[in-house]
């Protein structure tokens, strides 16, 4: 698939906003007063933030509220109530703790139980796709609830919470690169499957002799040469080294950094996530 | 509405004879002819006198070739379009309504008025039927002629899909597969007509009619050798070239 930087962007900073808001709702740090109202701040631009960035690939942008009606069927839909239901609960309780010095509980346990259902919705959006073996996996939900309680954790500086989940989301992250290696081998979906003409065919010749909607958008298959190297940085950024600088003696510049290794690790591991992804549409013009 | 009919009154679609195929793609050029020029938004294409062109296709033809044990290579011309699927993934992906499936007819279509080009339906197909329009931005995909085959403004013979009326080698066949004994359900029963994909669990109605077997050359055996040895000229010349 494409890696669309709109929806690099949209899964890794939404990811990562509402990861943190699901801290702050449910009190970690106890914070009050302006340190809560930058603690928040944070969580709402990078959920905001990674929300406007998901609006930028749409062909019909100023339509996007009628992406409200569907939510019975479409996780897309879900996804846009799940973000605002969420926002809305954590502004109550980020109002509490900013202006009032209060701690509400009810929306603030209920907001983080949003948030982290949001970051569910947004993984079934890839997950439910049976056209895309890598992605049809419970690996995807696992991941991505994996890499967002992580980050969060570490943006709420909870650093005993931290170093347990960025180990974990490392773990699911390989298992989710090595079962995701063989999804298309077991889906079952082959050339053969696809035409119906035996085992034996190839593709001749492509429809068209220049490149398509399709071609482009679902048979991406630049850069997948470098994808080792890629899954070890990914690694190195979004896990290891963050754990590393955890365990040393605390300092703000460490955790800063920490935080800073972490995402640009989550955005090589979206990328890969996109970029490795095959569609099984590439079958008929005899690329993968 | 996004969720799926249970059943629908009549399942329209298409059979398409892989056997009679000869690959002219005469149905691409008609149904790009037919929808391009329709009084909506027509079925854009960026760059068209560029060098660049990049348009949006409702209907594509694949050429593949299928290799037997025994037996020399076959060209199959494989036309692809919309299959217009009883469990079509594209139509609960779409968050706004707008991709649907018809309870009257089965018919899978895109309002264009409540897409916003997200591009997920696109995804969601595992066929490729969906394609971007690059001009209007919205999502485009073969509408089974729905404005033709009930036109009334049309002569009977044009009621059909424009696709299925071009074909002059008649690959193309559209009618009612919920109907058993309609022309394209009784082709498929003799022809053992198969649906793409099956493992993806789509149900498509739409119906591909193999390959007939082909003629084989029969079986005769190989000449015997009038000479072994070369005789005359040749044979000086043979003995001369060795002694050199």
């Amino acid at each position: 698939m494409h890696p669309a930087p709109s929806v690099i962007l949209f899964t890794s900073l939404s990811g990562l906003g509402f990861g943190l808001l699901v801290f702050l709702g449910l009190g970690l740090p106890p914070v009050t007063g302006w340190v809560a109202f930058v603690f928040w701040l944070i969580g709402y631009v990078l959920a905001c933030g990674g929300l406007i960035a998901s609006t930028f690939h749409l062909g019909h942008p100023e339509r996007a509220l009628k992406a409200f009606t569907q939510w019975r069927s479409s996780w897309l839909s879900r996804e846009a109530w799940g973000s605002v239901i969420a926002l809305v609960l954590m502004a109550i309780t980020g109002i509490g703790a900013v202006f009032l010095g209060a701690r509400w509980a009810l929306p603030g346990v209920l907001g983080a139980l949003v948030c982290l259902g949001t970051v569910f919705i947004t993984s079934m959006i890839y997950a439910q796709l049976k056209s895309v073996p890598r992605w049809h996996s419970a690996w995807t939900p696992l991941l991505f609830l994996a890499i967002s309680l992580a980050g969060g954790a570490l943006l709420a500086g909870q650093a005993s919470v931290a170093v347990p989940l960025l180990l974990l989301a490392g773990a699911v992250q390989i298992v989710a690169w090595f079962a995701g290696d063989r999804a298309m081998g077991r889906s079952g979906t082959t050339l053969a499957t696809a035409t119906g003409l035996g085992p034996k065919v190839r593709l001749l010749a492509p429809p068209h002799t220049g490149p398509n909607y399709l071609t482009q958008e679902m048979v991406f298959v630049i850069g997948r040469k470098h994808a080792t190297r890629l899954r070890a940085i990914a690694l190195l950024l979004m896990s290891v080294l963050p754990v590393i600088l955890l365990l040393l003696p605390f300092h703000h510049l460490l955790g800063l950094l920490a935080v800073l290794f972490h995402v640009a690790g989550v955005v090589v591991s979206r990328w890969l996530f996109f970029a490795e992804a095959e569609h099984v549409v590439g079958l008929y013009y005899g690329q993968r | 509405m996004t969720c799926l009919p249970t059943t629908t009154d009549r399942k329209l679609g298409l059979a398409i004879d892989l056997d009679t195929c000869v690959g002219c793609h005469a149905c691409v050029i008609s149904c790009k002819g037919w929808n391009a020029g329709d009084d909506g938004a027509g079925l854009g294409d960026a760059d068209p006198y560029g060098a660049d062109p990049l348009g949006a296709f409702l209907n594509r033809v694949h050429t593949f070739e299928v290799q037997p044990e025994d037996a020399p290579a076959q060209i199959v011309h494989f036309p692809k379009s919309c299959l217009h699927c009883d469990d079509a993934p594209c139509v609960t992906v779409c968050p706004t309504g707008a991709s649907l499936k018809r309870t009257e007819d089965g018919i899978v279509l895109v309002n264009e008025a409540d897409c916003i080009g997200c591009g997920l339906c696109a995804w969601a197909c595992p066929y490729g039927a969906r394609e971007m329009d690059p001009v209007a931005k919205v999502m485009r995909k073969c509408t089974l002629c729905v404005d033709r085959i009930y036109n009334d403004a049309l002569p009977e013979e044009d009621r059909i899909p424009a696709c299925v009326r071009t074909c002059p080698a008649g690959a193309r066949h559209f009618g009612d597969f919920a109907d058993p004994d309609s022309h394209v359900s009784r082709l498929t029963a003799e022809r053992g007509g198969f649906a793409l994909m099956p493992e993806q669990g789509t149900r498509p109605v739409n119906r591909y009619l193999p390959p007939r077997p082909r003629d084989r050359a029969p079986e005769v055996p190989m000449l015997t050798p009038v000479a072994e040895e070369p005789t005359g000229f040749l044979a000086w010349l043979d003995r001369a070239l060795e002694k050199l």
